[in-house]
């Protein structure tokens, strides 16, 4: 038993987002069907339900090296549409967990872009206390903002001011500064629950 | 159906929404990118309902973009809510009300993780308890703050200085209403209308003398996609998603569309920029693309605010067009002043997306 729940199967199965993914799939493809990524990737959540079910190690292993598992946006419409209640993108997010705690990810192209998102999300989560925070957020990497943003971007002190906002102010309000105090206790549990280790493995395994 | 059949069906879309005593829930995302949005909200709470919301400096993201990218492990984003609630806790407030959809979703997720998995809750106190020294007890009420201004739509229509209404020729203004994904399809009974025929927006619209337009593609997600939107080379799958619902909702000639999700409002907004830069093609009339709004600042407008209080001079996609069919007075040179009239030149003009009815050049 106990080897059983060191295995990787075992241990997907023990992930809370696992068992609320994972029902008796009936083939039907109503979620590859209504799926976004579906249709503009080569991405079938109907298969990967399908499959996962009587997944043996080695199959999860080459399932969590694959770039299959990267191309799912989360919207989570498979979860409103399933009628036997499984939820594909439960089950995905279950899948990248584990890949990413066991370095797997790194095998594929789509995982080894965990280093962006690492670097942007998770680096303005430490510093700010915000998924995205303006400052951060140029035209050069992010042309389809538009003039508009430029425009905003070098007048933001007095565009917020005028709008009413606290930018990296004290107190309450939009785009407050957000104080030492609550950035460590942000921290704390970031490092508590194991988001740090998370970061720290994606900066390991990724090719820079 | 039979009558008492389909109110059986709809009893489970019925939801509760708080009356008053708020603790409100921010967005990184609207923060960013509609930074008057937040502000109009707690305006129409305070000044034009008279309800009590409390607006806490301490709280912090609710880690739902990372979560969702998967950066963050689940523990991570249940701990982040259990300080939130702590926080509420601390504020004596018991109805959390939430700005973003993302998070409205993470926070449904949480509370339904923490009812199905007792152990999980203990778990997620004894990590809250180890990093922070906290407590906490979870609201009696979460809502999206959607629900609240659909819940006092009728006060608002009651203080109306506009409404949703061509004033050229008296006839309603045709809108698409777009829910974000995790409003309802996670959880579809705490969504008022559930996932298939969410209400919560068409209501606002209804009410306020609008028209809401059915289209094929009408629930399809504005393909933020977390992880896709983020990373430069996958940014195409945002696009493409988005231009889906475009095309399909083109033949039915919308005047604007209303949102109440952070990303949906940003994405509807700019990739209608980039699909008029990079292929010519616009969806408005005359070369204007069609006004993207947030349910708040459609309510300022029906309230009668002033356009450029509310922020509309941060969209691409300009807006103009919409006030003018709502008989609104407005000053086009006053659009791009800061604050205290100070003047900060204006964006740059787009090649192929019209933004003003003036000549569109830089000279």
């Amino acid at each position: 038993m106990s080897q059983e729940r060191e295995s990787l199967v075992g241990l997907l199965k023990q992930d809370v987002l696992y068992q609320e993914a994972v029902h008796a799939c009936i083939n039907c493809g109503t979620c590859t069907a209504i799926c976004p990524a579906a249709r503009f990737y080569d991405y079938d959540p109907r298969r990967l339900i399908s499959d996962i079910q009587n997944v043996n190690e080695q199959e999860l292993v080459e399932i969590l090296k694959s770039d299959i598992i990267w191309y799912c946006g989360q919207c989570l419409s498979c979860k409103t549409r399933c009628p036997r209640n499984n939820v594909p993108g439960f089950l995905i997010t279950a899948l990248r967990s584990l890949s990413q705690d066991k370095g797997y990810f790194a095998a594929s192209n789509e995982g080894n872009k965990q280093l962006t998102v690492k670097r942007i999300v998770g680096e303005n989560i430490i510093k700010y206390g915000y998924c995205v925070f303006i400052d951060e957020i140029g035209t050069e990497n992010h042309p389809e903002q538009g003039p508009v943003w430029e425009w905003y971007r070098n007048n933001a002190d007095s565009i917020l001011k005028k709008l009413g906002a606290n930018y990296k102010g004290e107190g309450p309000g939009t785009l407050r500064r957000i104080s030492k105090e609550d950035l460590d206790e942000l921290y704390n549990i970031l490092k508590e629950t194991k988001a740090l280790d998370r970061f720290d493995n994606i900066e390991r395994y990724c090719n820079d | 159906m039979i009558k008492q059949g389909k109110k059986n069906v709809w009893k489970e879309y019925q939801k509760e929404i708080p009356d008053d005593n708020y603790y409100y829930a921010r967005s990184c995302i609207r923060q960013n990118f509609f930074p008057a949005s937040e502000t109009i909200f707690l305006r129409i709470i305070r000044e034009v309902l008279g309800k009590t919301i409390y607006d806490d400096e301490h709280q912090t993201t609710c880690t739902g973009i990372a979560y969702h990218s998967d950066i963050v492990p689940f523990d991570t984003t249940m701990t982040v809510a259990a300080r939130q609630f702590s926080l509420m806790n601390i504020a004596s407030q018991k109805n959390f009300i939430i700005s973003c959809v993302t998070s409205f979703g993470i926070y449904s997720e949480v509370m339904e993780t923490w009812k199905h998995h007792p152990e999980i809750l203990e778990k997620t106190r004894e990590h809250l308890r180890n990093a922070t020294g906290r407590e906490f007890s979870s609201p009696e009420i979460i809502a999206h703050t959607s629900d609240i201004i659909f819940k006092y739509r009728e006060q608002i229509k009651e203080k109306a200085k506009f409404l949703l209404v061509n004033k050229s020729t008296g006839k309603p203004l045709r809108v698409v209403e777009h829910i974000g994904c995790h409003y309802a399809k996670i959880f579809p009974e705490k969504g008022i209308g559930g996932a298939e025929f969410p209400y919560v927006l068409a209501g606002m619209v209804e009410n306020w003398g609008g028209e809401v337009i059915d289209y094929p593609e009408r629930r399809h997600c504005c393909g933020f996609g977390f992880r896709h939107y983020i990373i430069k080379e996958n940014r195409g799958y945002s696009l493409s998603n988005t231009k889906l619902k475009f095309d399909s909702m083109e033949a039915y000639e919308p005047d604007f569309i209303i949102t109440n999700c952070p990303g949906c409002t940003f994405f509807l907004d700019r990739w209608q920029y980039v699909i008029a830069e990079m292929e010519e093609k616009t969806y408005g009339k005359d070369g204007f693309g069609i006004p993207v709004l947030t349910y708040e600042e459609v309510a300022g407008l029906v309230l009668g605010w002033d356009p450029y209080s509310l922020g509309l001079q941060l969209h691409q996609v300009s807006v103009e067009p919409l006030l003018d069919k709502m008989g609104i007075n407005y000053n086009e040179n006053d659009k791009y002043l800061g604050n205290n009239n100070e003047d900060i030149g204006r964006p740059a003009f787009p090649f192929n997306l019209k933004v003003t009815k003036n000549k569109q050049n830089d000279d």
